[in-house]
């Protein structure tokens, strides 16, 4: 079959799910979807389907990134909008399936949005909702639309046109069109795309090889397993395009194993691809011939450092080395070599599917296109984005991510994982730019951003990313395997309360000492957690030193807890949840916490009903509480409530 | 091992992928298994070791017949993370990395699960427990959630 025939075959399948007789059930099936229930929803799904006799096609797409309302189920009758459901429960099934579908009761009060162009009285339209609709989704274009498992819906999306208009080409007009799209790696450094082809293409030597980096190793990110679990062509025709643009044969796809379903969607698009004449030798007919081999990682952080990643596919130790040389002179076994990240690679099939003039259109002057983002930590909505460059921290975290939970006071976020830095409230409204943020001290990074309220202690924060980073650190040269030990010492000592004014001045001295000395990107970027906590918020390190105060109550040496005599209502509610038997009452009797046994995991705090609020956490004061459990005294908050309402 | 070694050609770059499915089959790299692996490749015994404890997924030791991973990722960082291995420490008796002594249980900690949205994580065998607490660790760990 030609590539039209290809195409023609894949539009008629792709249009039969939209023509159908019958109900159409679209379910979303990444790895965060699983992890919220979505399997056992399917099953509940068919139970009752069949209970009912309702004949239906079911379907299972990718991720849509709307994470906190998993599991998603999105539902289609004939001539009628598609309703997305959120937060979907087995035990809510039979009002989906049964009164909407036998009944006709679409139950808005469930329901988030509809797709298509009609509505239903009272349901938003699912691409209006704040969540959505600042989005543009070029990368992410059929993420949670179509069947990962399923190449003939993303041919029918326009897939793989972008290679046969590269073929049209010659591998100079091609990387030509990625220079004057203004693509940057999105890995983290945005070293621009065309200019890296460009070296590559130049260099001496054959073979030439190209690697997609999928060890996506940042704590918080999770855009390129999302990408790849829920449209993995995308990748791998952006992978095609670069290996014809380049003279490159041989492709190498690098991805972390803690992603498995990630590499079996990978493997079963391989076979798909191959049946399809669209990868191996004279792919659609031409000259051209590329081959991907899919490498496991086996667990280093580091691997996501270029040099380090080759050296992992050619059996080594993942040890980074210095540059120059750098991968496009001399890289997998001493040849040119490319590397690009997952996102990289997905845009650059979108660019040559439409032109490098229309991504450029998006975002700003030095950073072209959009960007994907993976937000969590403490907001409303967690989720995967990708929005156009030059948009507002602002208008991320309260636009689209709705908040702070709980009415809590925004603290920072971080961007860049362990490499990144903390943004304060005060720079809410710089807009998302590689050159912003680094002016800022913090970088774009591969895009997790983890959001931190005021109970977030940002030395604490600190230490966590040093303990991050030494632990990953190779160990192959000094100042990063020494270096951020001793950060690491030093914070460990500041968070208990031991630290010294001194200890501070040490620890930024040896963060910029580590930040020139080290050999590779790990290292050098290791103490940005510490320079940039220290910047924006050097009053905690302070408190830490000079009065042994925790200000977030997050450090557990520095805090204590305490249950009120005066509130306390003796209902037991602390004394059975506590993990470490810490507590002694009875009923009617005020609780007590055994200091010497309390491991301050705050739960006591989390279960003591609101009304009662006995329990309190404090850094730096002592309140004086019985030694003993005494009769309560307190007066009950609310008439006629006992204690063993709750 | 043979019939592991009958899926490569015995290249040197075929080191990481012998290890894991070697590991697979075995649940940890027995000395002796290594020994074979550094002969079909043609490496040094010194090599194959060089390699296996570079990287964190190589186990010298038996894996015990449940593994509980619990996430140290930013996103359960912020969410209590560190309250929940505290907490699974606790009830298995064991600390991170290390298993029990019968042999039912591992422990160990990953870099991030890549579930932020849903801190913060423990993963029994590869089932993602989301949204834990440490008054939930119990529960979890015996099924009973």
């Amino acid at each position: 079959m030609n590539f039209e025939e290809l195409q023609k075959k894949a539009t008629a399948e792709w249009q039969s799910l939209s023509n159908l007789d019958h109900p159409h059930i679209i379910i979303g099936t990444a790895t965060c979807g699983r992890a919220a229930g979505a399997m056992g929803v399917i099953a509940a799904i068919k139970n009752e389907l069949a209970k009912h006799n309702i004949p239906a096609t079911i379907t299972q797409v990718g991720c849509i990134g709307i994470c906190y309302a998993e599991p998603l189920v999105e539902i289609a009758k004939p001539d009628r909008p598609h309703i997305v459901y959120g937060n979907v429960t087995p035990k809510m099934v039979p009002q989906l399936i049964e009164d909407y579908l036998l009944h006709d009761n679409p139950h808005p009060e469930l329901a988030m949005g509809t797709v298509g162009e009609e509505t239903i009285e009272g349901i938003p339209r699912l691409w209006e909702l704040p969540i959505l609709k600042p989005q543009v989704r070029i990368s992410l274009r059929n993420c949670g639309i179509i069947d990962p498992e399923k190449i003939d819906h993303y041919i029918a999306r326009d897939g793989y046109s972008g290679l046969v208009n590269a073929l049209k080409k010659s591998p100079q007009e091609v990387i030509d069109e990625i220079k004057k799209s203004g693509l940057r790696g999105r890995g983290g450094a945005g070293f621009p795309t065309g200019m890296k082809w460009q070296f590559c293409r130049d260099a001496q030597g054959t073979p030439k090889y190209l690697i997609c980096n999928a060890d996506e190793g940042d704590p918080g990110a999770f855009m390129d397993r999302s990408l790849l679990e829920s449209d993995p062509h995308a990748v791998l025709e952006g992978m095609l395009i670069g290996a014809y643009a380049m003279g490159a044969n041989d492709g190498y796809l690098y991805c972390r194993a803690e992603y498995p379903l990630a590499i079996e969607r990978l493997k079963l698009a391989l076979q798909q691809m191959e049946a399809y004449g669209l990868i191996g030798d004279n792919i659609l007919g031409t000259d051209f011939s590329f081959h991907i081999k899919i490498k496991e990682g086996a667990g280093a952080f580091v691997c996501g450092e270029e040099t380090a990643l080759i050296a992992s596919i050619e059996g080594k130790r993942g040890m980074p080395r210095s540059r120059p040389p750098f991968p496009a002179q001399s890289g997998l076994w001493g040849k040119p070599t490319n590397i690009n990240n997952v996102e990289t690679w997905a845009n650059v099939s979108a660019i040559l599917q439409h032109s490098g003039d229309w991504y450029a259109g998006y975002g700003t002057e030095k950073s072209k296109g959009t960007k994907t983002f993976a937000l969590a930590g403490k907001i409303n909505r967690t989720g995967l984005i990708e929005v156009p460059m030059g948009i507002s921290l602002r208008e991320i975290i309260y636009g689209i991510g709705g908040g702070i939970p709980g009415g809590k006071e925004f603290k920072a976020v971080q961007t860049g994982g362990p490499s990144g830095g903390c943004l304060p409230a005060t720079l809410l409204d710089l807009p998302v730019e590689y050159e912003s943020l680094a002016e800022a001290g913090a970088i774009m990074g591969s895009g997790g951003m983890v959001v931190m309220d005021s109970d977030t202690c940002m030395v604490d924060i600190a230490r966590y990313f040093l303990s991050f980073t030494q632990s990953e650190s190779c160990g192959k040269c000094v100042p990063c395997r020494v270096g951020t030990k001793h950060m690491l010492d030093i914070l460990e000592k500041i968070t208990r309360g031991e630290g010294t004014p001194e200890d501070v001045d040490l620890l930024l001295n040896l963060g910029k000492s580590i930040k020139v000395g080290a050999l590779c990107g790990l290292g050098q970027t290791a103490p940005n957690p510490v320079l940039t906590t220290y910047r924006y918020f050097a009053d905690e390190y302070e408190a830490h030193t000079r009065d042994k105060i925790c200000p977030a109550l997050a450090c557990t040496d520095l805090i204590t807890f305490y249950i009120l005599a005066d509130k306390c209502q003796g209902c037991g509610i602390c004394l059975r949840s506590c993990p470490a038997e810490a507590i002694t009452g009875a009923k009617r009797l005020v609780h007590v916490i055994d200091q010497s046994k309390c491991i301050k995991c705050g739960t006591c705090l989390e279960v003591c009903p609101t009304k009662f609020s006995a329990v309190v956490k404090v850094s730096g004061e002592e309140i004086a509480v019985p030694s003993e459990p005494v009769p309560v005294t307190a007066a009950r908050p609310t008439a006629g409530t006992t204690a063993q309402d709750e | 091992m043979k019939e592991i070694f009958a899926h490569y050609s015995g290249g040197r770059e075929e080191l990481i992928p012998v290890l894991q499915e070697t590991q697979q089959h075995f649940r940890y790299l027995p000395e002796e298994a290594m020994q074979e692996i550094a002969r079909f490749l043609k490496v040094p015994a010194s090599t194959v070791y060089g390699v296996v404890t570079f990287y964190a997924q190589f186990k010298l030791t038996p894996l015990g017949r449940k593994i509980v991973k619990i996430c140290r990722g930013t996103a359960c960082h912020v969410r209590g993370g560190a309250k929940i291995l505290e907490e699974v420490e606790k009830q298995l008796g064991i600390k991170a990395g290390e298993t029990t002594e019968d042999l039912e249980w591992s422990l160990e900690t990953i870099a991030c699960f890549g579930s932020c949205a849903l801190a913060p994580v423990m993963v029994i065998d590869n089932e993602v427990h989301g949204r834990m607490s440490p008054a939930k660790v119990k529960s979890v760990l015996s099924g009973t959630e």
